[in-house]
């Protein structure tokens, strides 16, 4: 998968490296700012009040 | 001489076989299959390693962030509504005949001290414990009291991320001071516990020990007396609830204390307890 976004990356290896750069970035802007909040409500990690069962 | 023999005698084995082969590009092509299956199962674990790592730094961290910020804001919000001389406690209390509290969830209420836990150790307390307002910072229970009142003001806090108010709970020892201020007064409780010891865990007050690791499901804790659902109180205590162990939601980490003095607010006057502390 890497490999294919990478060589259908266009221009020279310099420009290359700069797009995978902004890619990264996107990718773990969605996951750190969209998807681990909706995520996070239904894992048990932030229980902290003593409720009924 | 003697060196070279045995590996010209491979290399010509090794071209040998591999001319006279007669299905060679047949198993080239199988291994290329079994490389690429290999190397997308490797990406995706390499992959969702990265994922979970990141995981850990939204909750160790980003969470932190924006947890503060709300705190900022619910500090101010009720500091602004104290310097108009409103009380979000006073007036709204308990509706007749009901249990329920009528201050909104998400509503700054209190300001919390620990000085065992940093000179610099203030939380605004909110209304209420749902996901949101445990955001925002540590959370009143709505059915349980007030400042100040006898019986049981109890607190929920968030350990690990999210502010972490109550990350360090356990650090907390026998007489170690929680202050609580309200816009009329400060209310100083202290951890129960032996005192001659300094163990947390043995009772105190009324039977109840100062620190105390139980299942979620054990209600009774922020009870106006503590594990003793129905009993009349007598005491006013204040009772803190965060997980346990650190990063697990399989037990709770429970904190009771005791009020020791209440001090009326006078100006920008601190209490004893805290540092610069006059009244």
């Amino acid at each position: 998968m890497y490999t294919w976004i990478w060589r259908h990356l266009p221009g020279r290896m310099v420009w290359k490296l700069l797009q995978t750069l902004v890619l990264v970035a996107a990718v773990s802007a969605l996951l750190l700012f969209v998807i681990f909040p909706w995520l996070e409500p239904h894992l048990p990690f932030g229980n902290v009040t003593v409720d009924g069962p | 001489m003697t060196e070279t023999r045995p590996r010209e005698a491979a290399d010509d084995g090794h071209a040998a076989n591999i001319l006279t082969m007669p299905g060679r590009h047949r198993v080239v092509h199988g291994s290329d299959r079994i490389r690429f299956v290999m190397r997308g199962i490797g990406q995706a674990l390499v992959t969702a390693g990265v994922i979970v790592l990141l995981f850990v730094v939204y909750e160790l961290w980003v969470t932190n962030i924006f947890a503060h910020q709300k705190q900022v804001r619910v500090r101010s919000v009720l500091e602004q509504q104290w310097a108009q001389g409103d009380d979000p406690l006073v007036g709204r209390l308990n509706l007749p005949g009901s249990r329920q509290s009528t201050i909104p969830a998400g509503q700054g209420i209190a300001n919390l001290y620990v000085p065992r836990l940093g000179s610099d150790y203030r939380f605004t307390i909110v209304q209420g414990v749902d996901g949101a307002s445990l955001e925002e910072g540590p959370g009143h229970y709505p059915t349980t009291q007030l400042p100040g009142q006898v019986g049981n003001f109890a607190v929920a806090g968030h350990r690990v991320g999210k502010g972490e108010p109550f990350l360090n709970l356990d650090q907390l020892r026998v007489g170690d001071a929680g202050v609580v201020e309200t816009k009329s007064t400060w209310f100083v409780y202290r951890v129960l516990g032996d005192v001659a010891t300094g163990d947390p865990t043995v009772a105190g007050v009324d039977g109840v020990p100062g620190r105390q690791i139980v299942a979620p499901s054990d209600v009774a804790v922020i009870d106006p007396v503590p594990g003793r659902p129905g009993a009349r109180p007598t005491e006013s205590l204040m009772t803190m609830t965060t997980c346990h162990p650190k990063f697990t939601a399989n037990q709770r980490m429970i904190v009771h204390a005791a009020l020791s003095r209440a001090v009326v607010r006078n100006g920008n006057q601190l209490p004893k307890e805290l540092v610069g502390g006059t009244i």
